[in-house]
């Protein structure tokens, strides 16, 4: 019986500890390259151990960035990311909350066609839409701004619907004891639902963040200064070089700072991203 | 005056759907009213309607002589108890007794005071730190209690407040509700589906089946005098016995100066006496009995009317002796006897 048990608890935790190692191997690997010189790094025989250049390397990653690819600290990245993941995160949950609560507590005309519009827009990513959006955006002017960077990928229906979803199981007697308490609509949503709502705007704000900062493609298209362009971008400058040697060391490095925010966003919000998306006590 | 009028009111849902129907009765200032009847009647529909929280199709509904019908809810001062007590989640106790006090732009100190007051009146003032999830029912309905208090409405609107607990603490909060009620004075409406709970509460009874009034009265006057078959078989518990009275009467019940037409007599389990075969009475019935229920104090005897006719139940007091399957002989005073009329279910004067 003992022995059972024991092996019952011995075979779960190899089978984890084994995906653990899979995953967190190479993340080891990029970490320890980003701490030996390019030249141990190019021979082929970089050890798996850190190196002594990790002060050294980071510092010329984030103040300084490579010779000649990028042209721009990735400090400036890393900012540039920062803002886009930030505005995008924030103005999709401003617009969501707003739009979900007219789409549950008002009765306007329409109403369900603009909530079916909202929701066919799912169907729209960037990627589909991405010739009429840069030509729009073009227009405008808003090329290399964060305007043009963020405004087009706030637009989305998914946290409409997950606010949408959670509005509808908040109790009508909450918005009648409101009423009859002298409290407004914008008061009841004030006061009432966006408190009730912390918790899904946690979740939310953890999933569209990690999206924003993992943009490619619409950065890709929208920035042509070097002062605009994104980490994720800048990586990619860093490894595809036409005349250069590629400069693994900050490569791994910025790969390492990359990796870094969304991860900071997901443990410091854990214990409310997990509650938004699955408490249902109100 | 707090006294609350109703005038021809009338609703009806988008739809075509009729839910009620010239409703009219008044409550004087400081009464506690009492809705009742079973779901679907149109009680909480009307008490909603009072509240702000439905339209009136027709008909005027007037609170302390002003007209009410295009009031927001916010504007007819009034406070609301519902069933499952509607307090703000993320809310202290304290926020939600003041929240609706802070929107009226009540001065801090005045607020502070009240709450202060309710709570102490309630007994939850070590709560007020607490969020409602913190709290047990008995005392989240006092927190509700306490939020309608603090606003010192012209009316208080109870919706079924106290069907969300457990059976013990919903008579000691029935017996408490009376009270505070008695305290303050304040004109009431509560609507419920339980009739002992209605008989208890209430000053003023009405009684409401299928969107109309059956009847408006003090509840004893309800009981001891129905005026429709639905009000007899509705109050009072166990139930009213209704017999229906072909014109050629039924087996196993004898009654004197039977009226020539069709007739329901209703007579309650409480007004029978057990008697000896063939004892001269007003109404006699000989029913054997197919279940025996005892609650201590008092027996109920339920049997089928000449043995295989309608079910019949008699109340004796304290234990019985019977036993399942004996035949038995009941009687009643002609003055306990009810007759209705069956084609309108109205009562009939029968001397």
């Amino acid at each position: 019986m003992v022995q059972r048990r024991s092996l019952l608890d011995i075979v779960p935790h190899f089978i984890l500890a084994l995906g653990v190692i899979i995953i967190a191997f190479p993340v080891y690997i990029a970490f320890v390259a980003s701490t030996w010189d390019a030249a141990t790094i190019s021979n082929g025989q970089m050890p798996l151990w850190p190196g002594p250049h990790f002060l050294e390397n980071y510092y010329r990653t984030i103040f300084i960035g490579t010779a000649k690819t990028t042209r721009e600290p990735v400090g400036i990245m890393m900012l540039n990311s920062f803002v886009m993941a930030m505005c995008i995160a924030i103005g999709k949950i401003a617009i969501s909350l707003i739009s979900a609560f007219a789409v549950v507590y008002f009765r306007f005309p329409f109403r369900m066609a603009a909530f079916w519009t909202i929701f066919i827009t799912l169907m729209l990513p960037v990627e589909v839409r991405i010739y009429p959006t840069y030509k729009i955006v073009a227009d405008l002017r808003l090329l290399d701004t964060y305007a043009g960077l963020t405004i087009p990928l706030i637009a989305s229906a998914t946290a409409t619907l997950l606010f949408r979803q959670f509005f509808m199981t908040v109790p009508d007697e909450l918005v009648e004891a409101s009423r009859i308490d002298g409290a407004g609509p914008m008061k009841f949503f004030v006061d009432t639902l966006v408190p009730l709502s912390i918790t899904s705007v946690a979740a939310m704000f953890v999933i569209q963040f990690i999206y924003g900062w993992n943009q490619y493609l619409w950065p890709l298209l929208i920035t042509t200064s070097d002062n605009m362009q994104t980490i994720v971008i800048g990586i990619k400058k860093m490894i595809v070089t036409q005349d250069a040697l590629t400069e693994w060391q900050i490569a791994m490095a910025t790969a390492v700072l990359a990796m870094l925010p969304p991860v900071i966003v997901v443990v410091a919000m854990q214990k409310l991203f997990v509650k938004g998306l699955t408490e249902t006590e109100k | 005056m707090n006294n609350v009028h109703l005038r021809k009111v009338g609703k009806i849902y988008a739809g075509g759907v009729e839910a009620l129907r010239d409703i009219a009765f008044d409550i004087p200032d400081g009464a506690f009213c009492v809705l009742v009847g079973p779901s679907g009647c149109g009680k909480s529909t009307l008490l909603r309607m009072v509240a702000g929280l439905e339209t009136i199709t027709s008909g005027e509904i007037s609170i302390g002589d002003r007209a009410v019908n295009d009031l927001d809810p916010s504007e007819r001062d009034i406070a609301m108890v519902f069933q499952n007590y509607a307090l703000y989640p993320h809310m202290s106790v304290y926020d939600n007794m003041a929240y609706g006090l802070r929107n009226r732009k009540t001065p801090k100190p005045e607020i502070e005071a009240r709450v202060q007051e309710a709570a102490r009146i309630l007994e939850i003032g070590h709560l007020l730190d607490r969020k409602p999830r913190q709290l047990s029912g008995g005392q989240r309905q006092r927190v509700a209690m306490g939020r309608a208090i603090v606003r010192k409405p012209r009316v208080f609107l109870f919706d079924e407040p106290l069907s969300n607990l457990d059976a013990k603490l919903r008579i000691q909060m029935r017996v408490e509700i009376k009270k505070l009620q008695r305290t303050l004075g304040i004109t009431s409406i509560y609507v419920t589906h339980d009739q002992l709970e209605a008989m208890t509460l209430a000053d003023m009874l009405v009684v409401m089946n299928k969107g109309n009034i059956e009847q408006v009265g003090p509840p004893l006057q309800l009981y001891e005098r129905p005026e429709t078959v639905f009000v007899a078989g509705f109050i009072g518990a166990p139930p009213m016995n209704l017999i229906e009275l072909p014109e050629g009467g039924v087996a196993g019940l004898a009654l004197e100066n039977r009226p020539v037409a069709p007739v329901i007599v209703g007579i309650r389990p409480e007004h029978f006496e057990l008697a000896p075969v063939g004892t001269p009475a007003p109404l006699g019935i000989s029913m054997q009995i197919t279940a025996i229920e005892m609650v201590g104090a008092e027996t109920y005897l339920y049997g089928a009317l000449d043995g295989r006719g309608r079910e019949v139940i008699v109340r004796v007091a304290g234990k019985a002796e019977q036993q399942i399957g004996e035949r038995v002989t009941a009687v009643a005073e002609r003055h306990n006897l009810h007759f209705f009329d069956p084609a309108t279910g109205r009562r009939l004067a029968v001397s």
